[in-house]
């Protein structure tokens, strides 16, 4: 995409890269970063979905046919780790924390725009060394946890280059994680109150928050984990002396609080898209900044409830028991925000609005199952069965991944000055939420009647329920081509946008679509109410 | 102009415009230190859970002698002294005070590395003799990794102090304050490892 500026609109025409090369570049600007993290990662999006069309048609059938038990473990380790460290991750942070949190906090860059480049081109090369491992002796087998002694005893190559590709991946989140830190407390524009920034930067302050916090944990868990493969040392394993749990405490100190850092944006995103589209101010402001920070703050305390079938003390259930049912009071707050929202509201039916209100209705269920998971005697009821896949896929994908796609909706017209065409957007919306669905609820079903996850093969009992499942992914496969489709069609001759098509009041809109170079011709506007709607657009600055 | 040419171009040009703001570089240190902080906090995490529940096994040798980490100790805390004194002298324009301080300090770190090795050679169990035996090398070892890295640093910004009309001068204190936070962080985590994996 070529981004075409007049001459007169900034005076420093001369510098901006050029043509689409400069996204295959070490390019230091922001937005083009933004976007080099949302294409990588909808690569890797293709390449897992794939791997997840490959698990659901080798489910179709009780037995294991499609492929042998070995690389169905291979396919479904390599289908977390890619859609978890290579499209969640990066997209909802990397992606759209890049492009949006320096119009948000008024600024011409991110504050280390070196470490910011850096921090994308690690991701590239892990992935692709996580893809390739597969070729090379086949890819790890122990689940995108790696628990030990699994992980110790499967082929060792595939998991020491998996533990090399989590590695970098998550230098690249920490890097990034410094950087939306420092430019959002010490980069705002001079004027721009905390309390008045839009609400994406509190939701990325605080999953950096959790970022900086809880990913170094996890790289030095990995660091032992590799040295018990190559080293034979016995931290995590038990014939050397070693403690398997430990691994488990820290491994979840880290991937509990990842759990946040992939969807707290995904709120974040949403708190600013529906405004918009609803034509109202946020709902509660004050009490949707104080749930973010309580959702990190009790994040960080909750890690333990993954483990209750792990031999955990009575007093250690107790207490993750209570302090994850806690972390409901902030979730629940946000998600009354967002119905109060759009209550009375005059609200556009578009594909944004649409992906934003499934993430609603979506999340608000896999919120619930998430309450009950939190409870000890029902958790070792459905502990490791399709009861809990069905319950994570419905946070991210059915929240986080939603809220992805509402958001390019979105900011589509932002990037490159075009409309993406409504009717096929509003197909892609209707697939992917029936195929959604209609994969993951009876997975709800399958585990509750004590289907396991994980392995290839199950009890013929459970075929019907699996075939529905799978015709739900077939549905979800399918409704990336009316997506494709639509950004390519809309990309070459989609209706012009203009600079600001949706009316919005959030500063990213008040500068041209697509941006300049250094974001603002003059000096960045000051934008105390971001979501001052339904006052007269000429009250505002 | 290649891509690559006019991103420096425009990365010239962001330091100008930051050049309005206050600095935020040692912001971005520190948050980077509690990150790395948190990678101890997780062996450390770690050490003391094993040494909670996992009984050493009959006949497994895990014994420490104090003196050699001691004197680290105190290696490292003068350590710390006189990189302040190297601050303080830059500070003053004294700029070849600052250097020798730097050298002294860098040499400091040095001792401390070999100390470090020679009581790895004369403990009387290895890496993969038992748990706590891999424990301890993997803390102390991934703590010497980050002296190493901290001299050579120190060295990096000694060199730099020298040249005249080189980058350290009393204006641009912001290599030496990083690389000083640095190493006070490193101290820092030293003083706790010392007292969880040889006092406790």
């Amino acid at each position: 995409m070529t981004i075409s500026i007049d001459p007169q609109k900034t005076n420093n025409e001369s510098l901006q890269p050029k043509g689409w090369l400069r996204y295959f570049s070490f390019s230091l600007d922001h937005k083009v970063i933004g976007i080099q993290y949302l294409v990588c990662g909808f690569l890797f999006y293709l390449i897992g979905g794939t791997l997840a069309s490959a698990i659901r048609i080798e489910l179709a059938s009780p037995m294991s046919d499609f492929m042998p038990r070995d690389v169905y473990n291979q396919v479904l380790t390599l289908h977390g780790t890619i859609m978890i460290f290579l499209w969640i991750v990066p997209v909802v942070n990397g992606a759209f924390g890049n492009y949006l949190i320096p119009f948000y906090v008024g600024a011409r860059d991110m504050a280390f725009p070196r470490l910011n480049a850096v921090a994308f081109w690690l991701i590239p090369p892990s992935g692709l060394m996580l893809v390739a491992s597969y070729f090379v002796d086949g890819a790890a087998q122990a689940g995108w946890t790696a628990y030990p002694p699994l992980s110790i005893t499967t082929p060792q190559s595939g998991q020491i280059i998996w533990i090399l590709s989590v590695l970098l991946l998550g230098g690249s989140s920490i890097f990034g994680g410094i950087n939306f830190i420092a430019t959002i407390i010490k980069l705002r524009r001079p004027g721009l109150k905390l309390m008045q920034l839009p609400m994406y930067c509190w939701a990325m302050l605080g999953t950096s928050l959790l970022v900086v916090l809880s990913t170094p944990v996890l790289a030095g868990t990995l660091i032992l984990l590799s040295f018990d493969i190559i080293a034979n040392t016995g931290f995590f394993n038990p014939v050397l002396g070693g403690n398997v749990v430990v691994y488990q405490h820290l491994f979840w100190f880290y991937s509990h609080p990842a759990v946040y850092i992939m969807v707290l944006p995904a709120f974040g995103l949403v708190s600013e898209i529906l405004p918009v589209h609803a034509r109202k101010p946020l709902f509660g402001y004050t009490t949707m900044v104080f749930s973010i920070m309580g959702i990190v703050v009790l994040g960080l305390v909750v890690w333990a409830h993954h483990m209750f079938t792990s031999g955990t003390p009575p007093w250690m259930r107790l207490f993750f028991t209570i302090a994850t049912a806690f972390i409901a009071v902030p979730t629940g707050i946000k998600f009354f925000n967002w119905v109060a929202t759009l209550w009375g509201g005059k609200i556009s039916i578009n594909s944004a609005m649409l992906f934003s209100c499934g993430f609603i209705i979506n999340f608000v269920f896999g919120g619930i199952t998430g309450v009950a998971l939190a409870q000890v005697p029902f958790d070792i009821h459905v502990h490791d069965t399709y009861f809990v896949v069905a319950h994570f896929h419905y946070i991210v994908y059915g929240g986080t991944v939603f809220i992805i796609f509402s958001s390019i909706y979105h900011w589509f017209p932002k990037v490159t000055g075009k409309m993406l065409n409504e009717k096929l957007g509003i197909l892609h919306f209707i697939i992917t939420f029936i195929g959604f669905n209609l994969c993951f609820a009876p997975q709800h079903w399958l585990g509750l009647n004590g289907m396991p996850r994980r392995v290839a093969e199950y009890d013929p009992q459970f075929q019907f329920v699996n075939q529905i499942s799978s015709l739900g992914a077939l549905l979800m496969a399918i409704s990336t081509i009316p997506f494709l489709i639509n950004v390519f069609l809309s990309f070459r001759n989609g209706k012009d946008a203009g600079d600001n098509p949706w009316n919005a009041l959030t500063p990213e809109w008040l500068t041209s679509s697509p941006p300049p170079v250094e974001n603002w011709e003059g000096e960045a506007p000051l934008v105390e109410e971001p979501y001052g709607y339904g006052k007269e657009i000429s009250e505002q600055k | 102009m290649t891509t690559l040419e006019s991103s420096k171009e425009i990365q010239k040009n962001n330091s100008e415009v930051n050049e309005t703001h206050e600095d935020f570089r040692m912001f971005g240190l520190i948050t980077f230190l509690i990150a790395d902080g948190m990678t101890f906090a997780g062996f450390f995490a770690a050490y003391l859970t094993y040494k909670a529940v996992n009984p050493l096994p009959d006949g497994a040798i895990y014994e420490l002698e104090l003196p050699i980490p001691t004197l680290n100790t105190i290696l490292l805390l003068v350590s710390s002294a006189t990189f302040h004194k190297a601050g303080k002298a830059l500070l003053k324009d004294k700029n070849s005070d600052s250097q020798k301080w730097l050298f002294f300090t860098a040499f400091l770190g040095i001792i401390f590395l070999i100390c470090q090795l020679f009581e790895y050679f004369h403990l009387p169990f290895g890496l993969t003799d038992n748990l706590f035996a891999s424990t301890f090398y993997a803390l102390t070892g991934f703590h010497g990794l980050h002296v190493t890295l901290g001299t050579l640093m120190i060295l990096i910004i000694a060199w730099q102090s020298r040249i005249k009309g080189g980058r350290l001068t009393s204006q641009n204190m912001f290599p030496l304050e990083a690389v000083e936070l640095y190493w006070h962080f490193v101290d820092g985590i030293w003083v706790i490892l010392f007292i969880i994996l040889y006092l406790l």
